[in-house]
């Protein structure tokens, strides 16, 4: 397992956002975490990463408990995230933004060349020289993920990766992410169920911070109970 | 290496005007150099990193009085007491940073603002030793370095351009580098540097002793050329003028603090031959400046025409 769970659990004043979530993710799949609004899904994502500290339980990454490190010393250990809201440096140019992310595990002429690389990967190479807060919004969330890949992790946690995406940035995004799979496991926390269809080897369900289900695509979009937790809605979105 | 060039012509006609320079100006501009040294210190911080100190003049007093006391009672010469007073400002910055980089914004400005003042009350307190407000003047047989009378007007110039000058090249190779990128990335945004693997509160620790010792340094090079160690230096304005400089100069960029420096030490003096409130012409200056070059004189300068200046 390169990512594993076992108790993990976070109370906020009272309310139990993560109750209890044994997860495991074996190295090499493209796993999705999905659920309603308030699931708790970017809670046990941050606790994954180190953002947000447990109320209970422990993060193990390749059997190593990680439990205590803080973030940056986890991403250190090879994991790399992705924000939701898109979180650029927006004064800096998008090659410094990328070599920010090289840089934490190189140096010298092997940081160009690792730029060069994500850069070329996601399509950005031509606008190396721009700040990055002048691309526009496909072209930030495709920097972002160029920053994940510069840290060459071993798991690369994509938070709501489409989230304001067109459909055709959408396809080149699905091939993008295939791509990138085939060096690094991936966690991808996602609402538009066709990606998630599409992309995810299984799919893991939260429901009011506990695991729902889990399963291939075509188990979970069999499933009653996570149909129900989405009133019906998962079948209508996976069509459409 | 451009910009290595511009800075290095910057430093030599530094050197030149030291042989054609009026002796007023010249003295003038002495002053200038180390007070400019000590604000690119406080820039390392404000301009590159985003932390608003309002207590850099604790770190430019613990420089001075480092050097000062060491001369006054342990008998010190120049170069131990100039050490000692880099050491005062090295340990002074790294307890103030172990507290202070617990909070941040408005709550740092705070800590830091009273540690200074806290700084300021001991110097007064231990009166018997600092003579307070009214300070202790530093003998010329104490301001020899290497055989060197300091007290001289063109020793001290000199000695105030090889400060400026190792500041400023420190400066401008530190925020090159790929540490002095991470101290920008943390201004721009902390949480995504926290999440690329870099340990903010270990880069910002470093860059608050480095900024803190740099201010030190000015300080004992300004008790020692000008032969004076006082209070006043302690005191919230000498946290205050480093601020403005910087933000008049261009807040992250390596000349900014100079040319605030300048520019502010030469508004109040001209303005000063012109009327007893000179003040209100400073001020008058400072509004405009802010609402017409925000970005300081230098961060207009290179928005405007050159976008390669650091």
């Amino acid at each position: 397992m390169l990512l594993s769970t076992r108790g993990l659990s976070k109370n906020f004043a009272g309310l139990r956002a993560v109750e209890d979530v044994d997860f495991d993710l074996p190295k090499g799949e493209i796993r999705a975490l999905i659920g309603p609004n308030g699931a708790g899904k970017t809670t046990l994502v941050g606790m994954i990463s180190g953002r947000i500290a447990p109320s209970a339980g422990r993060v193990m990454l390749d059997g190593q408990d990680i439990t205590a490190l803080p973030a940056h010393r986890r991403m250190r250990l090879g994991i790399a995230y992705t924000f939701q809201i898109t979180s650029v440096f927006g004064r800096l140019s998008v090659q410094e933004n990328v070599a920010l992310a090289a840089r934490r595990h190189m140096q010298g002429t092997a940081v160009e060349a690792a730029v060069d690389a994500a850069l070329s990967q996601v399509g950005l190479a031509e606008r190396a020289a721009q700040d990055a807060g002048d691309l526009a919004y496909g072209h930030q969330r495709l920097l972002e993920i160029a920053m994940g890949l510069a840290q060459s992790p071993r798991l690369l946690i994509l938070d709501e990766p489409t989230q304001g995406l067109a459909e055709g940035e959408i396809d080149s995004f699905l091939r993008l992410i295939r791509e990138v799979a085939e060096k690094a496991t991936i966690l991808l926390i996602e609402h538009n169920m066709r990606v998630v269809m599409d992309l995810a080897d299984r799919i893991t369900v939260l429901d009011g911070g506990r695991v729902l289900a889990e399963g291939t695509p075509a188990e979970i979009h069999a499933n009653r109970a996570v149909q129900a937790a989405y009133l019906g809605g998962l079948p209508n979105a996976a069509a459409g | 290496m451009r910009a290595y060039a511009l800075h290095a012509g910057l430093l030599a006609v530094l050197l030149a005007l030291h042989f054609v320079l009026p002796a007023y100006h010249h003295g003038n501009l002495a002053r200038v150099m180390v007070l400019a040294s000590y604000a690119m210190g406080y820039n390392l911080m404000f301009g590159y990193t985003g932390l608003l100190s309002l207590g850099h003049a604790l770190f430019f007093a613990a420089g001075m009085y480092g050097m000062g006391l060491g001369v006054q009672h342990l008998g010190l010469t120049a170069v131990p007491a100039l050490i000692l007073g880099l050491a005062a400002g090295a340990v002074v910055s790294g307890l103030l940073a172990a507290l202070a980089l617990r909070t941040a914004g408005v709550a740092f400005m705070i800590v830091t603002l009273m540690f200074a003042q806290a700084g300021y009350l001991t110097v007064l307190y231990f009166g018997a030793l600092t003579r307070g407000d009214e300070g202790f003047v530093i003998q010329q047989a104490d301001r020899m370095l290497w055989g060197i009378d300091l007290s001289l007007e063109g020793n001290r110039y000199l000695a105030a351009l090889i400060l400026f000058g190792v500041c400023l090249m420190l400066c401008l190779w530190l925020v090159r580098s790929p540490f002095g990128r991470v101290l920008v990335a943390i201004r721009e945004n902390e949480e995504r540097v926290r999440m690329l693997g870099y340990d903010v509160f270990a880069h910002k620790f470093a860059v608050m002793v480095i900024s803190g010792t740099m201010a030190a340094a000015a300080g004992a090079a300004y008790g020692l050329l000008f032969g004076y160690v006082g209070a006043t230096f302690a005191s919230v304005q000498y946290s205050i003028f480093p601020l403005l400089w910087v933000l008049l100069g261009g807040a992250g960029t390596v000349l900014g603090p100079f040319i605030g420096t300048l520019f502010m030490f030469y508004l109040i003096d001209l303005s000063s031959g012109v009327t007893t409130a000179y003040m209100l012409i400073a001020g008058v200056a400072l509004v405009a400046l802010t609402l017409f070059a925000p970005q300081g004189l230098m961060g207009e300068l290179r928005r405007r025409f050159w976008r390669g200046l650091r």
